[in-house]
């Protein structure tokens, strides 16, 4: 685990996650692994035994995770969801927007540029995943 | 026009640091060219075959006189003197070094410019009618949704890593003069029975290897919801479309694969899902960015005719000058199409000369047009004679809109990593045999697109007459196409036949308009002459 850069206060969950498919059949799982590809809306009907989410990112334009973790937070998910691969440090401050919280990058990442790319934008134009408050709302009070 | 707030300026320097660090890990070592191209890409900076390329957005195609003398001033201090404007309204540069690159965005930003999302696989910048504000058939200005949207989708966390390029364009008028239905998403605003504002939405258009003609997945959309309809179509593409081959990976491929009712039902599911989060901007922020789009304070009781007795004058007027809404005012088109340059194609000098006669003349207000040409939208009737003279002096005074000149070429293998053929020389032996303006007169409104390769950046499949470069063994070869349109009529060209080589393609292009000429009915336009009689008429006269 040591190589997971995580932003939660909880303690991680160290249970192998199984695949979409296993996962939605074995119901003592509570991690499970979704591929680039695969639908996270299969996860829906059975979120509440969900603890964590590894979102496989297989080469670092996939932006399919996005809409994945997003799909998982909009629906009230409020469990881990992990990027797993091909992790960029300049995919990092969309992915903590879209509800991802925590990292598992195939090559590790440099924590000073990490924060660099946290920090750099103030604002945000839009609603995403995070709470941030979008610059039209700062505008209009 | 819209000015930049505390936040929208925060943001354009923030980006210039982004970058910088960017380039900076790049120098370093710390990044590979793999990992830094589609960062470069997201910030419009392409490797050429000679150069790195920087492209600039023009959001909705609208430019200060202080934006266009910075871009002038960039091209004298970082290229070799000049810009191009591009057919998505945008300035490119193409003799930049990599180094420079991080200053030239910092510069931009002094005059609230960027190169955001002008490249890459993310939502680009929007195009909008270039006569926005100004055209006298336009229901409202497109362009505060155009900014609206501009925000909306700037650094948009969700859709910043796309399967491709997703372009959108903004239109409020049933002409279309932006190349409305070739667009991945294409709105034009409309009013419903009940007089409110929405849009008609289309989707899943665009050029390249493989065409399509966007199709129109909804009728109407409340104005307010647009937000969340864009997004709703973004996400089912961006769940389900390809990832294993780079050319099949555009929206348009998925729409085709699923259908257009099953990508219309799937929009619409995630639609209402969209319009519970509550992320559409509010009516008083639209109120706010349309505020600066107010029309400026025209004058009344000008004069409306014009003085008519110079004769080169009256022909620029007769080519080149538009309708206004407003009685008084005229829209005048400026030529980037001079008989053997290279279109689209602007010194520093003569953008300094256009910026000068839009502060003056026409209430500092500059368009670009996806032609490749600039226009002055509000001009006093009687000022046109005076902005007339100095566009003569710059050399800019070219009276071809719309006419067999004035060509749309891309870059083609004079710039291009990825031609097949060179487009520029084509398009300049094309002006040199019609440079005559009686037989351009004669001919009309007739518009010929070429493009160095099936990337289709010079929109042949939207040509009156297009022209392809193609590889053939090892030698540059040009198909010819016939019967595109880009306008409110959207068609797609149909290829005649064999190719040709460089002189042969011009040969042909005569051939077919001679036939036109045969054939034309009196006061018919090109276009309409092949839809009337057909492909097959043509044929003939250009393989014999
Ligand atoms: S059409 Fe092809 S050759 Fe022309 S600019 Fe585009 S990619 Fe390059």
């Amino acid at each position: 685990m040591a190589d997971v850069l995580r932003f939660r206060n909880d303690d991680p969950i160290e249970e192998p996650a199984v695949t979409l498919d296993a996962f939605v059949d074995q119901e003592d799982a509570s991690a499970v692994r979704i591929e680039a590809g695969e639908d996270p809306r299969r996860l829906i009907p059975v979120l509440d035994r969900v603890k964590l989410v590894e979102l496989g990112i297989p080469r670092f334009r996939d932006g399919r995770c996005f809409t994945a973790a997003r799909i998982l937070r909009e629906a009230g998910y409020e469990g881990e969801i992990r990027a797993e691969g091909d992790v960029l440090v300049d995919l990092i401050f969309f992915m903590r927007r879209c509800g991802i919280d925590s990292f598992a990058p195939q090559s590790p990442l440099n924590r000073a540029d990490v924060d660099a790319c946290l920090s750099r934008y103030e604002h945000v134009y839009q609603h995403a995943a995070d709470g941030a408050v979008p610059i039209w709302k700062l505008r209009h009070g | 026009m819209y000015k930049y707030d505390q936040y929208d300026q925060a943001m354009v320097d923030a980006r210039v640091e982004d970058f910088r660090d960017q380039v900076r890990r790049r120098i370093a070592g710390d990044m590979n060219d793999d990992q830094f191209k589609p960062l470069r890409l997201k910030n419009g900076l392409y490797l050429q075959l000679h150069a790195y390329m920087l492209r600039v957005a023009i959001p909705y195609g609208t430019l200060n006189s202080r934006q266009l003398r910075k871009l002038a001033e960039i091209a004298r201090k970082y290229d070799r003197g000049y810009g191009h404007f591009t057919t998505r309204q945008n300035l490119q540069y193409h003799w930049i070094k990599l180094e420079d690159a991080p200053d030239i965005l910092a510069e931009l930003a002094t005059v609230e410019m960027h190169a955001i999302q002008t490249s890459g696989e993310s939502i680009r910048n929007i195009s909008a009618d270039q006569y926005a504000g100004a055209a006298a058939d336009e229901i409202c200005d497109p362009r505060p949704w155009a900014e609206l949207l501009r925000q909306a989708t700037s650094f948009h966390p969700e859709f910043s890593y796309l399967p491709r390029k997703f372009k959108i364009c903004v239109i409020s008028s049933p002409a279309d003069r932006a190349a409305l239905r070739w667009h991945d998403c294409a709105l034009r605003i409309v009013r419903n029975e009940a007089g409110e504002e929405g849009f008609e939405v289309y989707a899943g258009g665009g050029m390249g290897r493989t065409p399509f003609i966007a199709y129109k997945i909804r009728d109407f959309c409340p104005a307010a919801q647009i937000f969340s309809y864009i997004q709703a179509i973004l996400r089912v593409w961006n769940l389900h479309a390809r990832r294993d081959n780079i050319h099949k990976q555009r929206m348009k491929i998925l729409v085709h694969d699923l259908g257009e009712e099953e990508f219309r039902r799937q929009v619409e599911e995630a639609f209402q899902h969209f319009l519970t989060l509550d992320t559409d901007f509010p009516q008083a922020e639209y109120d706010r960015i349309a505020a600066y789009f107010t029309p400026p304070p025209f004058e009344t009781g000008l004069p409306d005719d014009i003085d008519r007795s110079d004769p080169d004058f009256a022909l620029w007027v007769d080519q080149q000058v538009i309708a206004h809404k407003t009685p008084g005012y005229a829209i005048a088109n400026i030529s980037l199409k001079p008989i053997g340059g290279i279109g689209g194609d602007a010194t520093a000098e003569q953008m300094e000369v256009v910026a000068d006669l839009a502060e003056r003349y026409s209430f500092d207000d500059v368009r670009v047009t996806h032609a490749q040409n600039l226009v002055l939208p509000h001009v006093r009737k009687q000022d046109l004679y005076a902005v007339w003279q100095a566009l003569h002096e710059a050399g800019l005074a070219d009276a071809n809109l719309d006419l067999v000149t004035d060509v749309i070429a891309c870059p083609g293998l004079d710039y291009c990593t990825l031609a097949n053929a060179r487009s520029i020389p084509v398009a300049q032996k094309i002006q040199r045999r019609f440079a005559e303006m009686e037989r351009q007169l004669d001919l009309g409104e007739l518009k010929i697109k070429i493009s160095g390769c099936i990337n289709a950046c010079g929109h042949h499949h939207a040509g009156h007459i297009g022209i392809l470069g193609v590889d053939r063994k090892g030698t540059e070869n040009y198909q010819l196409l016939l019967g595109g349109s880009g306008a409110e009529d959207t068609t797609q060209a149909k290829i005649t036949g064999p190719g040709f080589d460089e002189d042969g393609v011009v040969d042909a292009v005569e051939r077919a308009i001679e036939r036109y000429r045969e054939l034309r009915d009196p006061g018919e336009r090109f276009i309409d002459t092949y839809r009337r009689v057909g492909l097959d008429a043509f044929k003939e006269a250009i393989y014999g």
